[in-house]
């Protein structure tokens, strides 16, 4: 019962929220802080122009391999640093990462998606960003982002994964 | 205070960028046990307007609201940063890129994104078709079936050591470059450029 549960559990989402308390109203002001800082670092560093994504697929700029290379490194480097110092979230909990198991639509699916990145110049985050910057025109691709969401959800058992 | 406004405002290197973009990941699971993904997001909202009985957007959404906060926080801070602290120059392009996108017909190379491509104007023709529908539902369908984005899997799964990650992120580059380097020309004379 327990195995079954748990299974169930990652089949929920992809970047689940493994915090075991509830977290209300203000409780998420939080989050949306974050996401503002996170936001001008995509807009400062130009991370949500298709000019620096055009030039990461052209091999003309070491800039977006230099953002995501230091963004992998510290991210490495904090995560063995939580893990060996045994350092617990604000309220108390172990921190929990779940494991990625392999399927083949990471294949698939990655290279759908990269193809898409190639002619947005975005991904999902910096897609908000630049709808925020006052692109407005991103909007539709946003709605259309969730549009292909939705079809992959609707067709999930029947696509080779 | 206008000096300080003046510096930020220059366009920030990638080894002022890469790093606080890594340390979201730490702040995340330190402040919510949150693992760092932002694709979800497209799911939550599926999940939210028209789950339509499908078994894959049936889940406890309410948990997930956390994702949907910071992706907002993600849209203010565009607005923030291009409000307050945009760069008054020119952004710079590597030469090269100029001008193989310029013999692809781009003309505009003053902002972020090329008007060419990114205004309202082209909305019903076939260069919105490409660029925004197209491209918009690539982007949606291609996370969700990988499991995860630049965020989830490049940055979040490759800092967990995560190998699963490492192959989806080159599947996604393998994207980027087919598309870049062989597909995007044709396309672009199709639909006018």
């Amino acid at each position: 019962m327990k195995v079954v549960e748990k299974k169930a559990e990652g089949f929920v989402c992809d970047a689940p929220n493994t915090q075991a308390s509830g977290e209300k109203g203000l409780a998420l002001v939080k989050y949306l802080i974050l996401g503002i800082l996170f936001g001008i670092v995509f807009v400062k560093a130009e991370i949500i122009s298709w000019f620096r994504i055009q030039e990461m697929f052209r091999l003309t700029s070491f800039h977006m391999y230099g953002v995501i290379g230091s963004a992998i490194v510290t991210g490495i480097i904090s995560i063995q640093l939580i893990k060996r110092l045994g350092i617990k979230s604000i309220s108390g909990e172990k921190i929990n990462i779940p494991t990625k198991e392999f399927r083949k639509g990471q294949i698939y699916g990655g290279f759908i998606f990269g193809l898409g990145w190639a002619l947005t110049g975005a991904c999902p985050g910096p897609l908000f960003a630049q709808i925020g910057s006052g692109f407005t025109i991103i909007i539709i691709t946003l709605l259309s982002a969730i549009a292909g969401t939705w079809v992959y959800g609707r067709f999930a058992d029947k696509l080779p994964n | 205070m206008n000096q300080f406004i003046e510096w930020l405002s220059q366009p920030w290197p990638w080894y002022v960028a890469g790093p606080m973009i890594g340390l979201t990941v730490p702040a995340l699971l330190i402040i919510g046990n949150k693992t760092f993904g932002i694709s979800s997001s497209l799911r939550h909202v599926c999940a939210i307007c028209v789950p339509s009985g499908i078994p894959f957007f049936n889940y406890n959404w309410k948990k997930e609201t956390w994702n949907l906060v910071f992706v907002l926080g993600i849209l203010i801070g565009g607005f923030v940063a291009t409000t307050f602290i945009s760069n008054p120059n020119q952004i710079v392009i590597a030469a090269e890129t100029q001008q193989e996108l310029a013999a692809l017909g781009i003309t505009d190379f003053s902002g972020l994104m090329p008007s060419d491509i990114f205004s309202w104007e082209n909305l019903f023709t076939a260069k919105g078709l490409l660029f925004f529908v197209i491209g918009g539902f690539l982007v949606g369908f291609g996370t969700r079936y990988a499991g995860g984005c630049t965020s989830g899997h490049a940055i979040m799964g490759i800092s967990s050591l995560q190998w699963p990650s490492l192959v989806a992120t080159i599947f996604f580059m393998l994207g980027g470059f087919l598309m870049t380097h062989v597909i995007m020309e044709p396309l672009m004379k199709l639909v006018g450029f």
